[in-house]
């Protein structure tokens, strides 16, 4: 101890304290804080680009999420408009099935009323016609036959003999 | 960290190769002319190493006696006012022998240590246990090798991590070339030292600090392991002022809470609170920066001391095993301890930084939970 306090030089801790206190200073000036700041801005900066990259990788899985739903919904519709545009199809077929159904059936309809009013009238000239023919075979029998006075009165008495016979 | 890692294993045999040349050299400083080959000598030469000195000292060339040093300027305060002269006019006197005239204050340098003779004295005189009678010690404001090593440890470090915060100032994000070793190192020290001990919120403004103190240990350390044989670090009054920063600073950052609970200790009964404060106080003024002081200058005082006793082993063991033997046991066992020391160098660095944060830590801490 008495060896340690002899060797204990005053001046030489004097010459250190300010020998440090000035390094301690320049240091902080000169080195520590530049260094310091750079690192720290440094890890500031690596810290950011990894926060960053973990963002766009979710925001890619987001995107890629969005797309898949864009893409189901697309096809969802596709769908619908094909099922629709079936439908579509098969009424329209229908319809005009129908409609063509009901034009041929009146159209027959017509027809047969055609038909049905020309042979009415083809009868009724038919009817008069014979009748025409018949007046005229008739008024040339009654005129032959009663051109003498025996034959009308055979047929008045035939006539007559009907008549009785009823 | 093994890029770090590389480059201190090749300091270390960089270190090792030149240590063991050097060291013979040096074996002569002491007593220029004369080999050091007795125990004592050899304990007195450790000793003398282990001291601060005035002069920057590289070998001694036995047979002319020829010094290769270059002097440093001494600064003393003494009772006539500031002294200035360069070391060399001791003539590498350590003895009290040459005297130093300077508009009459006379001026002796003994073991290290610059004594001013009293008036009318005309050569130091001692007592039976070797201290002077007639003289006493200066405020000695010298650029020592341990001031010229803390000058040298500064200038390097503002150069290296100049060089390093000007590549990010460039707009270079990643660093370039031998900064790019010392960027991890700053970044442990932040992450492994600092935040864990004083907590993400406070720890950046004691970074200056704990940063400095941090390399300023580690590079002192490690020149002290190089041929140039700085003991700064070793030097009681170099730890002794680290601790002193530390100390000041966890004192006066300190928390209404830290003293709250150091001063009045709440949830204890009010008998035991004053004694329970001053032995909190002792503990933080006195104990901690003496644990402090004292572990960083015993760990590397003791290192240097066994590394050079381990070299002498080639002197000391040649009597009985022949000067093969006694050189190969020598280098063996030095350069194990030197690996040994590589490692301290930066654990009493780690260890001195760790305390201090955690001391500053204590200091800064909030308490959520009052008990």
């Amino acid at each position: 101890m008495d060896q340690l306090l002899h060797d204990f030089s005053p001046g030489l801790f004097f010459m250190q304290a300010i020998i440090l206190l000035i390094l301690i200073v320049l240091m902080r000036k000169f080195a520590w804080k530049p260094i310091l700041d750079s690192l720290q801005s440094r890890e500031d900066g690596i810290q950011n680009a990894l926060d960053s990259a973990e963002k766009a990788k979710l925001e890619m899985q987001n995107l890629q999420a969005d797309n898949q739903k864009l893409l189901q919904e697309a096809r969802a519709e596709r769908e619908e408009m094909l099922k629709e545009a079936r439908e579509m199809k098969n009424k329209m077929i229908e319809d005009a099935k129908s409609e063509a159904e009901g034009q041929a059936n009146k159209m027959i309809a017509q027809a047969q009323a055609a038909i049905e009013g020309e042979k009415k009238a083809a009868l009724a000239e038919l009817k008069n016609h014979v009748a025409g023919i018949s007046l005229e075979i008739a008024e040339k029998v009654m005129r032959t036959e009663l051109s003498n006075k025996d034959k009308q009165l055979q047929l008045v008495e035939t006539m007559l003999a009907e008549k009785s016979l009823n | 960290m093994v890029v770090a890692k590389k480059s201190i294993n090749f300091i270390a045999v960089l270190v090792l190769a030149l240590f063991s040349i050097s060291s013979y050299g040096d074996d002569a400083q002491h007593k220029p002319g004369n080999k050091v080959d007795t125990a004592e000598e050899i304990n007195e030469y450790i000793a003398h190493h282990l001291k601060d000195s005035h002069d920057f000292h590289f070998y001694t060339h036995n047979e002319s006696g020829t010094h290769y040093s270059f002097p440093l300027p001494v600064i003393v305060w003494t009772s006539n006012g500031l002294k200035t002269f360069m070391s060399s006019e001791f003539h590498h006197d350590d003895a009290g022998k040459v005297i130093v005239n300077k508009d009459d204050t006379k001026l002796v340098k003994l073991h290290s240590k610059i004594y001013e003779l009293e008036s009318g004295a005309s050569s130091i005189n001692f007592d039976e246990d070797h201290h002077a009678t007639n003289a006493h010690k200066v405020l000695d404001f010298s650029i020592t090798k341990s001031v010229f090593g803390m000058l040298l440890t500064g200038i390097l470090m503002l150069l290296g991590f100049g060089a390093l915060a000007r590549g990010y100032k460039k707009g270079k994000t990643i660093p370039k070339g031998f900064s790019r070793v010392l960027e991890p190192l700053v970044i442990y020290v932040r992450d492994e030292i600092a935040k864990p001990n004083i907590g993400e919120k406070k720890y950046r403004k004691f970074m200056g600090f704990l940063l400095t103190v941090f390399f300023f240990i580690w590079i002192l350390n490690l020149l002290g392991l190089t041929p140039l044989g700085f003991n700064v670090t070793g030097q009681i009054a170099v730890t002794a002022c680290l601790a002193l920063f530390t100390v000041v600073i966890y004192m006066f950052s300190g928390t209404k809470d830290f003293w709250a609970h150091t001063l009045w200790m709440p949830g204890v009964p009010y008998i035991l609170r004053p004694i329970l404060a001053v032995i909190e106080l002792v503990g933080f003024v006195i104990i901690k920066p003496f644990s402090l002081l004292i572990r960083l200058f015993a760990n590397i005082t003791a290192g240097h001391f066994v590394v050079m006793s381990l070299i002498a082993l080639t002197i000391t063991l040649k009597a009985s095993f022949g000067p093969v033997v006694s050189t190969g046991m020598s280098l063996a066992l030095s350069l194990f301890i030197m690996v040994i020391e590589i490692l301290v160098a930066f654990l009493q660095a780690f260890i001195f930084t760790m305390l201090s944060s955690l001391f500053i830590g204590m200091a800064v801490e909030e308490h959520d939970d009052h008990h």
